[in-house]
């Protein structure tokens, strides 16, 4: 399968072959591709916007962080997550430069939104009658066989299908949610895989391009986002004393995994190490995480663990920061929990605060600006950090991106119905 | 590393009733199917059984947060958890991992049909979409929709604080549930982990979703692999939830095992005609010898062309009882390959066999296959 010398793998803490990291692709609101990103996040820019691609009238909230330069027309949430899912990566397997094109050596893992009929559908099969509208008129019209694309527009093995067919990713692709920690939990199944010996190669993809008027008023009406529309700049603010809910925003990360071995038989540049994964449910409440934030606290110090690491070798926190009252204060807490006194000192920060929650796809998305930022030295700032709240001690890294070695970054992910995902990304090794 | 992977806990609910006496009695043969041909006419479905709701999910408020697929799947994995000696153990509980296979939330199918209905008349209908839904939608709908919030509910309720994952992809989902399952304790990564998946089949927007592809079953009841006259999906309520454990773990705590579960294998063909019998036929292959007389259980769908490609791959296997899941209690899509393999459990905990073979391809993409054996 590769050429491996059985005699000296490199193997992590616990005898495991180490998980490199050859390729990253990401898009977000600010843009297509690493360099645009990264430009903008280190500059503070925002991509958070006022919403057009619906009407807003009548809602409380009126923004977001939507992709708005990859369609003309109109388009399904499974459609924009697909093509987003494509841009990025294709970006991540071109650095890689693994197998060949439409021949990926690997097996995809992939964090998708649940998807469902949209209104416009549902509405382009209600047409094909008059009077008034149920289930069976639908049914009725769904069994003409006229509108057979819909079926595999909206099953939720579709997205990961097309993106299996479209890179010739190898196996049974999964597609996964873990709510808001699921692009985390992908790139968790690919280190998983990769230490099985399963695979050589993964391709790790989180991405989300749901927003429509539905799925922005179902989160409204659980007074999960912000309100403060005026600027929609503003209004992503983690850790800051106004902070009233986050901002949805859309976007993908993809990640091209590797056996450290696999990747240095064939001289890859290895752009650092995914080397720890850690999860803990929190069987607490549907939507709240435990006042406690035990299980933050427990899925933190396991990922550490996992990666034969301790608190002190940790040099910066992406933080799960969603801007949300809870969350914020949570994490807060939770991290004094497992990093102490260091953790004043200790810089924080939310990419978040520019980029909107990507639901989904954040795991991913937060996990390529994290090795950015080990690349680059330079962390990205929590913009719109003017009030700070005096419960929350932490070094967010206020509003400016800062110059700072980083080696080893701990990325949070935090989700509804309670999984709590973890990961410790680290530089390459100085030597192979 | 390889471990031996055993199955310690089996929870089972369908329209046949409930638990694995139930499901190996109708394995064994003889009963009529419970189907229902009138209430979503044309479309026969398999009705679930009524559940004691109480005996699972003792709080009426977590039992209103939920619809549905949740409550069945809350419920089942109950089951298993009593079964496998976990449910008190709050030790085990915050180490058990959770792989569910879910599909989509439930519509509120009286609000989607009443604002399509007012839609046609809208002046605007952009804000009259947004002034509908703020004020029709039940705020915690949301939380019985999203797929993740079956893991979440069964955390909750049955006080699991170990990590939970969920997969999404119909028929395929419960495949690679079982399967990463399986191999997170084979090789060491896992010791106990709660898997399965749950289906409502008493619902319009899900029949909405295949019919629009042409992939159900009009007309009445009729055995999976004869169906050429109609063919397609007569889906069925059912849900199924596995405690796999290491044999060592399982040993040391002296918990019984039902079965071990030998392999299991999933390969996604491009489907052409004869991709899917090509395909399963590699997967089984890659199961070594299987015994004469080992017990064939099938996942198949109904849906033609494929069925009997499966029909033709579970041909090759040595002579013994064959079973199509769906005979007995239809098709549950994301829980079919879980259902699948806790009734090839079931045989083999009460003697029937001493090895089955369980396959499935998903009326869409997706082929799976597992082998278990006598622990």
């Amino acid at each position: 399968m590769n050429a491996i010398n059985p005699a000296s793998p490199h193997r992590d803490s616990k005898g495991r072959p180490l998980v490199a990291v050859t390729g990253l692709g990401i898009v977000t609101s600010l843009g297509q591709g690493k360099e645009t990103n990264w430009a903008a996040l280190t500059a503070g820019k925002s991509g958070i916007h006022r919403i057009e691609r619906f009407p807003t009238q009548g809602l409380r909230t009126s923004i977001g962080g939507t992709v708005d330069f990859l369609f003309e027309g109109a388009f399904s949430a499974p459609e924009l997550s697909e093509k987003l899912a494509t841009l990025a990566a294709k970006e991540a397997i071109g650095q890689s430069g693994l197998g060949q094109p439409g021949d990926f050596p690997g097996e995809l893992f992939m964090a998708v939104p649940p998807v469902e009929m949209e209104w416009p559908q549902k509405q382009e099969l209600a047409r094909t009658t008059e009077g008034e509208v149920n289930y069976d008129v639908l049914l009725k019209a769904a069994s003409t066989g006229k509108f057979a694309p819909m079926h595999e527009l909206f099953v939720f093995a579709g997205v990961a299908d097309h993106i299996a067919d479209r890179f010739g990713t190898r196996g049974s692709p999964i597609s996964l949610s873990t709510a808001c920690s699921s692009g985390a939990t992908a790139i968790q199944m690919g280190v998983e895989a990769i230490r099985r010996g399963e695979t050589p190669a993964a391709l790790c993809i989180g991405t989300d391009g749901s927003i429509h008027a539905e799925a922005l008023i179902r989160f409204s009406l659980l007074s999960a986002l912000s309100t403060q529309n005026d600027p929609p700049e503003g209004a992503s603010k983690p850790f800051s004393k106004n902070r009233d809910g986050f901002v949805m925003g859309e976007g993908a990360g993809a990640l091209v995994l590797e056996d450290y071995d696999h990747a240095l038989a064939r001289g890859a540049t290895i752009l650092g190490i995914v080397a720890g994964c850690g999860e803990r449910g929190d069987g607490f409440h549907r939507t709240r995480s435990s006042p406690d934030g035990k299980p933050a606290i427990l899925a933190m110090q396991d990922a550490l663990a996992d990666a034969g690491l301790t608190p002190a070798d940790v040099d910066y926190i992406n933080a799960h920061g969603t801007s949300t009252p809870e969350n914020d204060k949570m994490e807060a807490m939770s991290c004094a929990a497992v990093f102490g006194e260091r953790m004043s000192g200790l810089p924080i920060s939310s990419n978040k605060s520019m980029i909107g929650h990507t639901l989904t796809a954040a795991g991913a998305v937060e996990a390529v600006i994290s090795f950015l930022t080990i690349a680059n030295g330079r962390i990205p700032p929590t913009i719109n950090y003017n009030t700070p709240d005096p419960a929350i001690a932490l070094d967010v890294v206020p509003n400016t991106a800062r110059d700072a070695k980083v080696k080893t970054v701990l990325s949070n992910s935090f989700g509804f119905g309670g999984q709590n995902t973890c990961l410790v990304l680290t530089a390459p090794p100085e030597a192979a | 590393m390889q471990r031996d992977v055993v199955i310690t806990g089996i929870g089972l609910a369908s329209s046949l009733g409930e638990g694995i006496e139930t499901h190996a009695a109708a394995l064994g043969g003889g009963a009529a199917p419970v189907v229902d041909a009138t209430s979503f006419a044309p479309y026969p479905v398999h009705p679930l059984k009524a559940l004691e709701l109480d005996r699972q999910i003792p709080k009426k408020s977590d039992q209103r947060q939920m619809e549905p697929w949740q409550r069945l799947g809350v419920y089942t994995a109950g089951l298993a958890l009593d079964g496998a000696g976990l449910k008190e153990d709050a030790a085990a509980k915050a180490d058990l991992q959770v792989i569910v296979a879910a599909g989509g939330g439930e519509r509120d199918h009286a609000v989607d049909s009443a604002i399509l209905t007012d839609l046609r008349g809208a002046r605007e209908p952009g804000p009259f979409l947004n002034e509908r839904l703020m004020g029709d939608l039940r705020p915690t709908l949301f939380l019985a929709q999203l797929s993740n919030l079956l893991a979440g509910n069964i955390g909750i309720v049955h006080g699991i604080t170990g990590a939970s994952r969920t997969f999404m992809g119909e028929e395929q989902a419960g495949v690679d549930a079982i399967r990463i399952a399986h191999a997170r304790i084979a090789s060491g990564q896992a010791e106990t982990i709660l898997v399965g998946g749950s289906y409502n089949a008493e619902r319009r927007d899900m029949l909405l979703l295949f019919e629009l592809g042409g992939y159900l079953r009009q007309g009445g009841f009729a055995p999976v692999f004869a169906r050429d006259d109609a063919p397609g999906l007569i889906t069925g309520s059912a849900s199924a939830f596995l405690v796999l454990e290491s044999a060592e773990r399982a040993a040391a705590r002296g918990a019984h095992a039902h079965a071990r579960l030998g392999k299991v294998a999933a390969t996604r063909s491009k489907r052409q005609p004869g991709t899917v019998e090509a395909a399963l036929r590699g997967l089984l292959a890659g199961f070594g010898e299987v015994s004469t007389g080992a017990l064939a259980v099938s996942a198949a769908t109904g849906v033609a062309g494929i069925t009997a490609e499966e029909a033709t791959a579970v041909a090759t296997l040595p002579g013994g009882h064959r079973v199509a899941t769906g005979d007995l209690l239809g098709h549950a899509v994301e829980a079919a390959f879980p259902v699948s393999i806790a009734l090839a459990a079931a045989a083999l905990s009460t003697g029937q066999a001493a090895e089955a073979v369980v396959t499935g391809a998903g009326h869409w993409r997706g082929e799976g296959a597992a082998h278990l054996l006598k622990a």
